[in-house]
């Protein structure tokens, strides 16, 4: 397995997610994935801008390569978070897939016309779980071509 | 794991000008999963009659998800991507561009006009095989895709 990134440098993921369950899960899959990941977290949509924005905490945060966004968060909200990702022409390029318990057709239908790069579904069962977060890896951080780090920060 | 969401066939449209490159996708689909429709449009203008149901596409279905290629006749794909993402009836499909470019250029305009993933083709059979089983495994099995008949169906570009 290819552990890591393209370029031979760690690959910066960034995860907006409030419920600790679902972060430990989802560092817990990674780490088996591919090691040469790092996960950030942000509880919040609010953390989630400030670190994208190199704002307040998170002034040294590096570019993700990757955000995986859940849709239900305190503060700002999932939607609106990619909302303005997808409205910043420094941010857009960064790929940001939609990682929640929501199948509500209306949330993939938003997400999909907000820009989002995909819309992927939690399962409940941890092994299930566990298979879908290697296969964000082996897509989205092995085959797929990622743009280069801060080409216009 | 080879059938599609609710048990549908799963409508893939390719948009791709090269007769090898369409008989190897399609080669390398049929091996993957055998539920797949895969369409293909041959220049950025039929792609486009596909999509809005124009003729000679009158009874298209909606694609699952496009793939995409970025240098085609008639309608360049840049320009069909644009289309497709300014399209309030077809931005939601999933759009992949699928290229024998590496350019950094092409790259990064691909996300800014929003497609949804950038693939690049490999030159060896073997790698290309393996990247359509990916591109199955994580958008045909994966990932949720947008409704066939959302209420945007059939707005024209």
């Amino acid at each position: 397995m290819k552990t890591i990134g393209q370029s031979g440098t760690p690959i910066e993921v960034l995860l907006v997610e409030d419920s600790p369950g679902d972060v430990r899960l989802t560092r817990e899959a990674f780490r088996e994935a591919n090691n040469a990941i790092h996960l950030h977290v942000a509880a919040d949509g609010v953390e989630a801008m400030a670190f994208l924005t190199h704002t307040g905490d998170h002034v040294r945060a590096p570019r993700p390569d990757l955000i995986l966004l859940d849709l239900n968060l305190p503060k700002m909200d999932g939607r609106e978070v990619l909302a303005h990702i997808k409205d910043d022409i420094t941010l857009k390029t960064i790929p940001t897939v939609i990682l929640t318990t929501s199948d509500a057709e209306l949330d993939i239908v938003k997400s999909y016309q907000l820009h989002a790069n995909c819309y992927l579904t939690k399962p409940v069962q941890l092994d299930a779980f566990e298979s879908l977060v290697k296969s964000i890896n082996d897509f989205w951080l092995i085959k797929v071509k990622l743009p280069q780090k801060a080409p216009c920060v | 794991m080879t059938i599609g969401n609710g048990g549908m066939p799963k409508e893939v449209l390719l948009v791709e000008d090269n007769p090898g490159d369409i008989r190897l996708t399609r080669e390398a689909f049929r091996e993957t999963n055998a539920s797949i429709h895969l369409h293909v449009a041959y220049d950025g203008v039929d792609a486009l009659a596909f999509l809005t149901q124009q003729p000679p596409h009158v009874d298209a279905p909606r694609p699952g998800i496009i793939l995409l290629d970025l240098n085609l006749p008639k309608i360049d794909g840049r320009e069909l991507l644009a289309q497709i993402k300014q399209n309030a009836g077809l931005k939601s499909i999933p759009t992949v561009i699928l290229t024998t470019s590496d350019a950094e250029e092409d790259i990064v305009k691909s996300y800014q006009l929003h497609a949804n993933c950038y693939l690049t083709k490999p030159g060896k059979l073997e790698a290309f095989e393996s990247l359509v089983k990916g591109i199955n495994d994580f958008w045909l099995t994966a990932a949720t895709l947008p409704p066939a008949d959302p209420p945007q169906h059939g707005i024209s570009a």
